[in-house]
């Protein structure tokens, strides 16, 4: 009996796994925002299981960096944390690179403060804009609102280089790029999450997912944009009411990538299953409805 | 009085000396020990034999361990004949003249760089204008770059140390130069050239800035087949999960830490092994 189940077990082993596995070669190369990796990296896992000879190559060289190789058509798709900007926009087109914007995803960029902080109950726009903004006079809490104490603020945040700073700094101060330059920078969020744990007057932003894992080290601070202090949670940072500081992030993908069979049903692939994967990563996914219409955007696209 | 004073500072400076020893040998042993603590407990056969996943209990650094593997082979078989040949020339060959000591200036100031010099280098060089692209002889070429001093300056220092007697004794036997090059100089300095070659290249294996910067990727979910297949390397698979939310890759990031020491201890300890089995010249 047992021969004849393990008989049975692989016939139907070996009958199921051609059907899965298509004959789709060559490779997928995308580059881009260490903040959407995570996301590209689950989706390009689970596609690997269904095309085993197509290869996907993920690189983080941030943002930025991947627009410079994306821009010269170095690579097929880059992950972008930000919109691409207009100098970006012109060296493309200089390099005869077309390309369509998708986005995959949301995400709320958190500011948090340490736990033991007990005066916070929430910040507004306005004020978060006092403490940032370049040349901003604001040294010590009591200068933010005048019942909170008189001690020193620290301020932490990403590098200048990231989509996060960039972001955080247009919604805030107006104009992305552009803040007060005194404070702890870091690349990695993760030390910025020590950074603020491990000091009592810290003030720092930084993407959801890293909130949502060190919920004992910081405490997020609810922003009011004039209609009321608000969390970051998944459901507020789905319908925007977690405003200005919920974005959405990208992949952009290079046209001549878009008519290659494998590049073509990998970001279909992304589509379809970003719902379900942007979740699991711990970012917020986009409504069902937007998916289907970036599936569209994407199939017009690639038929031009 | 002074002989009480000459004492004191005798017993002073022995223990300063001790106390800088054993900080050092502490500090090494509390990392060490953070890092298993961390790490240990994702150690497993499945963390060697599979590719990255999103899932900590799942992911593993095979493609890493393969690409590392290839970088570092491809590094050695660029840097050891360049490295060991321009040390021969300039030991027993160049002409004791003004520019060859700019030269040797030159090539002590390389080993000095930040390595991250050498990734823009590789960058502007391999990758973009022999279009090798982010391959893994764009990767080994770079890294050559960043070790070739340091293994010329290594094997400079072997030759150097081997006695003059030993030429003298071959040119009286009627031995040409390269024969005594070939057949005394270099058998005698093995032994340092080897200790050169393995622990520059074990420097190499740890590199991650250059090679981020010549676009080593990090996903990577098959084995490279060929020296033009892009990669990924042990340090930046441990950076890369290191840089993540959640704490169970910050545990595999120890563990690939942990993989990456291994293979630097073993290769430290080929040097040793190597150094005691070919020293047979003893002077």
């Amino acid at each position: 009996m047992k021969v004849f189940k393990l008989v049975i077990l692989m016939v139907g082993f070996f009958s199921l796994t051609p059907n899965v596995y298509s004959a789709v070669k060559g490779t997928v190369r995308v580059d881009g925002s260490s903040t959407v990796f995570p996301i590209t990296e689950a989706v390009a896992e689970e596609f690997g299981k269904e095309h085993r000879k197509v290869r996907v190559t993920v690189g983080v060289s941030g943002t930025g960096g991947g627009f410079k190789k994306f821009t010269i058509g170095e690579i097929d798709i880059n992950d972008a944390s930000r919109r691409i900007k207009a100098k970006e926009i012109k060296k493309a087109k200089k390099n005869g690179v077309k390309y369509l914007e998708l986005a995959v995803a949301y995400d709320g960029i958190t500011v948090v403060v340490n736990p033991k902080n007990t005066w916070v109950s929430h910040l507004t726009r306005t004020e978060l804009k006092k403490i940032w903004q370049p040349g901003s006079k604001v040294k010590t809490w009591k200068d933010v609102r005048p019942n909170w104490p008189d001690r020193k603020i620290r301020l932490y945040g990403p590098g200048t280089d990231s989509g996060t700073f960039d972001y955080f700094t247009e919604a805030i101060n107006g104009k992305s790029h552009v803040s007060r330059s005194d404070f702890t920078k870091s690349e990695d969020d993760n030390v910025l999450v020590q950074g603020v744990g491990g000091d009592l007057d810290s003030l720092g932003f930084f993407g959801f997912a890293y909130y949502v894992e060190n919920k004992k080290r910081v405490r997020a601070v609810p922003i009011d944009d004039g209609k009321g202090p608000v969390m970051p949670t998944l459901t507020s940072i789905n319908n925007g009411t977690y405003s200005p500081l919920s974005r959405p992030i990208f992949i952009y993908v290079n046209k001549i990538g878009a008519k290659k069979a494998q590049v073509n049903k990998f970001v279909k692939y992304y589509l379809n299953n970003a719902p379900q994967l942007v979740k699991e990563v711990g970012y917020v996914p986009l409504r069902a409805e937007e998916y289907q219409a970036g599936l569209k955007k994407f199939s017009e696209f690639a038929a031009l | 009085m002074a002989f009480d004073k000459r004492k004191i500072f005798n017993t002073a400076f022995f223990w300063g000396c001790r106390i800088s020893t054993w900080g050092a040998i502490l500090i090494l042993g509390i990392l060490i020990y953070h890092i298993v603590k961390q790490g240990y407990p994702w150690i497993s056969e499945n963390f060697i034999t599979n590719f990255p996943s999103r899932f900590p209990h799942k992911a593993g650094l095979k493609s890493a361990l393969a690409g590392s593997l290839w970088v570092i082979s491809f590094t050695a078989l660029i840097v050891v004949p360049l490295g060991v040949s321009t040390s021969i020339f300039l030991e027993e060959y160049a002409p004791r003249k003004r520019y060859m000591r700019w030269i040797q200036i030159n090539i002590s100031n390389l080993a000095g760089m930040p390595s991250i010099i050498y990734g823009l280098l590789g960058l502007a060089i391999f990758v973009r204008f022999f279009n090798l692209d982010r391959s893994i002889w764009a990767g080994a070429l770079t890294l050559s770059l960043l070790v070739l001093p340091v293994i010329v300056i290594a094997s400079q220092g072997a030759i150097r140390s081997v006695p003059q007697s030993i030429r003298d004794a071959g040119y009286a036997l009627g031995a040409r130069k390269w024969q005594v090059v070939f057949q005394q100089v270099i058998p005698a300095a093995m032994p340092g050239i080897m200790t050169g070659v393995i622990l520059s290249t074990s420097r190499a294996i740890g590199e991650t800035a250059p090679l981020i910067i010549i676009g080593a990727l990090s996903y990577v979910a098959y084995l490279p087949e060929g020296p033009m297949d892009s990669f990924t390397v042990l340090p930046v698979q441990i950076y890369n999960w290191a840089s993540r939310p959640q704490e169970s890759f910050h545990g595999l990031a120890a563990a690939g830490i942990m993989v990456l020491l291994t293979i630097l201890f073993i290769m430290n300890f080929i040097a040793v092994y190597i150094r005691q089995k070919f020293t047979k010249f003893k002077y």
